[in-house]
């Protein structure tokens, strides 16, 4: 494998040819924030959150950092203006949803979004003295990252866990037919959700299962 | 059935149709496209085969089901040959008549004819305004063969152009005559063809495919459906064309499946053309190989998108993939695979035919030839309209729409499907092609285009394209899935007057993070349409949040109807029509809207005769207290002024 250099955040980086940006920042250390990432999965790029800026010559782009393959002498900016007030919007818009999942309260405190206190936001989901936040909040159980749904049909190759609906509609439910002969001694998946929602879809195919 | 085997065997057989055919022979052809169909075309062609039957006149005269013709508002459509006397509006009733009169005395039955402005009678198809403007150059044989006929289609030199690419041609020389008719994709990227097909057939790999995308799904557009299932023959002569240029050996036909008739007349095509050996193993005898297979499509939106469609034909969910690799590189299991729209395809055989010269003549420095739109909304002549590239929105509103129905004004047109924009009245004049229309903030998508006349409410229309996107967004992507669907909350709340300061700027705001950050087209150009409605209409949006008032008087909870006393002649009409009971009044008592009780379904301003006209609508100012409550004016009908 041919190794590349390429310069991230003004730091000159190097490279296996083939990896993604993603890969290449973080083995460099340099993180970049994602939700939809993991290591053993193909990359997803629904989050968008790993989103960042590449200079080649004159122009400039934004590219999705876990899909994008590293160029010799490509420049990368992970945190430039653009970047960081699309991240915002993108953390602001799922912290409508999920205001209480690890992952976006981090993420969501590092980009500093709008009434991002911890008590104040408990206070929301507990539903005390609903603050102004820039969306209303609409809580979900699950953040639609599918890290879940993709280890059960790339990983354990069993699809017993996938997505139904379009839009919002869309939730991540578990097949009652295979997941009740599947998950019982697998499981796998529970320690990759970051909202620990997966418990309660499986009791619900279950329960399906037994009518 | 002929199994034709060389270039030689086509044109004998082509010979022989002719022959068969007496081209003085009366032909009656009846629209079947949708739009006629809808209005049943069906009975209209029984009737007359029964009446043509019973005149003893079956000898004499043929009867041909064809395609749409694109005047879609005058259906179901008739048109007699060899004159091409054209009635309209026909109905089974009318069917007695024109045989009578018609095909047996030789006359007109002036009734059915298009009459324009000045009462004057126009006779042939081709004569009437919103024809004479037009260049059918890819849509006008519709009208001329039965999409179900094969030798209706050779007869008129269908597969000349593949006999001609084969024969005469390498791939290369294929390649490079479209490359040089500058070609580009008519489903709304505008990508040029040329190069698309050149990347494919320059990819790594030996399977390669070419895909036709007749996923079409906006909402008001059917022109890739009327070619499909009027002229399903050309858009597979085009396909042949391109994977012969491509080196490709296998085809998909992906389409909807809400479209039964275009998945009927494409599947029995298929069928024809393999039997007369012009699809399948050793196409013509010429050693090319090439075969076809339909996909239909589950009824998603987003599934029109390339690298969605190509996931689907593979047999998953259609969801965009997150790639950097074009699908012309790595698209269906990997492969390379070229993928261009019905219209695209369509276009092929008119360029290997007539040559990139001829095509390069029409149209504009950026886009040549024709392109077909689907006219409709609120304009006279609804319908599918083709024009050379460059012609104005004033010429395709109003030489061919005939212009804005019942004197109302024009206001804009919504152009490119609902991630398209809206373009107002001081762009009447650009001459439509794909640049223009990005440059005015819209694009030319697919080729719809939604007339809006002074009762369209900018910021509801907004509201509509954005409520389709939410619905038909499939969700994967955080900025399209959940930005789309806080746009749609602003956007009802403005309409129902609820809006609030800083609204507008959250909506850019947020517009600008799902451009900049969706993953498919869907999403990066769904912002399209509030971005151009806050450009252009900017007012609009301040009115519905600053004061209340819907200046269109189209959002109904910005809205009320009022009965103006001085006008109201007490007739009972509105009191008696009014489906919740909200209207107060008796014989010669004048009449007086509930509010509290009123639905607003605008019932009593419809049924207020004219001459009276005295139901307004008032929007962002308070409704005036009836007068004398209690004491109602007593007036009785037919006095005071």
């Amino acid at each position: 494998m041919n190794e590349v250099t390429l310069i991230i955040n003004d730091e000159e980086v190097k490279a296996r040819e083939g990896m993604t940006i993603l890969e290449a920042a973080r083995s460099a250390g340099i993180d970049i924030p994602t939700l939809c990432h993991h290591e053993k999965l193909a990359p997803y790029g629904a989050c968008r959150l790993c989103i960042v800026e590449i200079v080649k010559g004159q122009r400039t782009r934004l590219v999705t950092s876990c899909v994008y393959t590293v160029e010799d002498e490509l420049i990368v900016k992970t945190e430039s203006e653009p970047v960081i007030k699309l991240r915002r919007m993108l953390l602001e818009l799922m912290w409508a949803r999920a205001p209480g999942v690890q992952p976006i309260r981090n993420y969501g405190m590092r980009y500093g979004i709008t009434g991002v206190q911890a008590a104040r936001d408990y206070g929301v989901m507990l539903g005390i003295s609903p603050i102004k936040t820039k969306f209303e909040i609409e809580p979900t159980f699950c953040i639609l990252c599918g890290l879940c749904v993709r280890y059960c049909a790339e990983v354990t190759k069993k699809n017993a866990i996938g997505f139904v609906g379009r839009g919002t509609e869309r939730e991540v439910v578990f097949f009652p037919e295979i997941a009740h002969e599947e998950c019982p001694n697998c499981k796998e998946c529970y320690s990759l959700c970051p909202t620990g929602a997966l418990p309660s879809h499986y009791a619900l195919a279950e329960a399906y299962h037994s009518t | 059935m002929p199994r034709l085997s060389s270039a030689t065997d086509l044109e004998r057989f082509r010979q022989e149709i002719l022959a068969r055919r007496d081209p003085n022979k009366p032909c009656v052809t009846i629209c079947s496209g949708t739009g006629c169909h809808a209005y049943g075309s069906e009975k209209v062609s029984q009737a007359f085969t029964k009446e043509i039957q019973r005149n003893g006149l079956q000898e004499k005269v043929d009867i041909r089901r064809t395609g749409c013709h694109g005047f879609c508002e005058r259906g179901t459509i008739v048109v007699i040959f060899p004159e091409e006397i054209c009635y309209l509006r026909v109905k089974p009733d009318d069917v007695s008549a024109i045989v009578s009169t018609t095909l047996v005395e030789n006359k007109m039955v002036d009734r059915l004819l298009y009459e324009d402005g000045n009462g004057q009678k126009i006779v042939h198809e081709g004569e009437i305004p919103f024809y004479k403007h037009q260049s059918r150059v890819v849509f006008g044989e519709n009208r001329l063969i039965d999409p179900k006929s094969i030798d209706d289609y050779i007869a008129l030199g269908g597969y000349n152009a593949l006999a001609k690419a084969l024969f005469e041609m390498t791939p290369e020389q294929v390649l490079e005559e479209v490359k040089k008719a500058n070609l580009r994709g008519r489903g709304g990227g505008g990508f040029p063809t040329g190069r698309k097909w050149e990347t494919t057939r320059n990819a790594p790999g030996e399977i390669k495919y070419v895909i036709v995308n007749a996923d079409e799904g906006d909402p008001g557009a059917y022109m890739d459906r009327s070619l499909l299932e009027g002229n399903p023959l050309s858009v597979l002569e085009g396909l042949i064309i391109g994977a012969y240029a491509i080196g490709s050996h296998q085809g998909f036909v992906y389409v909807r499946q809400e479209y039964p008739l275009a998945v009927e007349n494409l599947n029995v095509a298929l069928k024809q053309a393999r039997d007369y050996g012009l699809l399948g193993q050793n196409i013509l005898g010429s050693g090319f190989d090439f075969d076809v297979e339909v996909h239909r499509g589950a009824g998603a939106f987003v599934s029109g998108e390339s690298s969605a469609l190509m996931t689907a034909i593979e047999g998953r969910v259609g969801e965009p993939r997150p790639k950097y690799i074009r699908t012309a590189v790595s698209g269906i299991w990997e492969r390379p695979s070229n993928l261009n729209n019905v219209e695209t395809w369509a276009t092929v055989p008119l360029i290997i035919n007539k040559g990139a010269e001829w095509f390069t003549s029409i149209g504009t420095e950026g886009s040549k030839g024709t392109k077909i739109f689907s006219l409709v909304g609120k304009v006279n002549n609804t319908g599918l309209v083709e024009v050379p590239m460059g012609m104005t929105l004033r010429e395709i509103i109003f030489d061919i729409g005939g212009g804005i129905p019942q004197g109302k004004k024009f206001k804009a047109v919504q152009t490119g499907g609902p991630s398209g924009g809206v373009i107002p009245e001081k762009f009447l004049d650009l001459p439509i092609d794909f640049d223009e229309l990005t440059k005015a903030g819209s694009m030319m998508g697919s080729g719809g285009m939604i007339v809006m006349d002074e009762d369209t409410c900018m910021v509801d229309i907004a509201r509509y394209f954005l409520n389709f996107l939410a619905e038909e967004s499939c969700g994967k992507c955080i900025p399209c899935r959940e930005g789309i669907y806080q746009m749609l909350k602003i956007l009802n709340r403005i309409c129902e007057g609820k809006g609030e300061e800083g609204d507008i700027e959250l909506l850019k705001e947020i517009s600008e993070v799902v451009r900049d950050a969706s993953l498919c087209a869907l999403g990066q150009t769904a912002p399209n349409p509030v971005l151009s409605t806050i450009k252009y209409f900017r007012d609009e949006y301040e009115s519905h949040i600053e004061e209340k008032r819907c200046p269109a008087l189209a959002c109904k909870a910005l809205i009320s109807y009022y009965i103006e006393p001085e006008k109201c002649q007490a007739c009972l009409i509105c009191l008696r029509n009014c489906p919740v009971e909200a209207i107060t009044g008796g014989k010669n008592i004048i009449h007086v809207i509930n509010q509290d009780k009123c639905t607003k379904c605008g019932t009593c301003l419809e049924v207020c005769p004219p001459r009276f006209g005295a139901v307004t609508t008032l929007s962002g100012v308070k409704v005036p207290e009836p007068v004398l409550v209690g004491t109602e004016v007593i007036r009785k009908r037919g006095e005071g002024k």
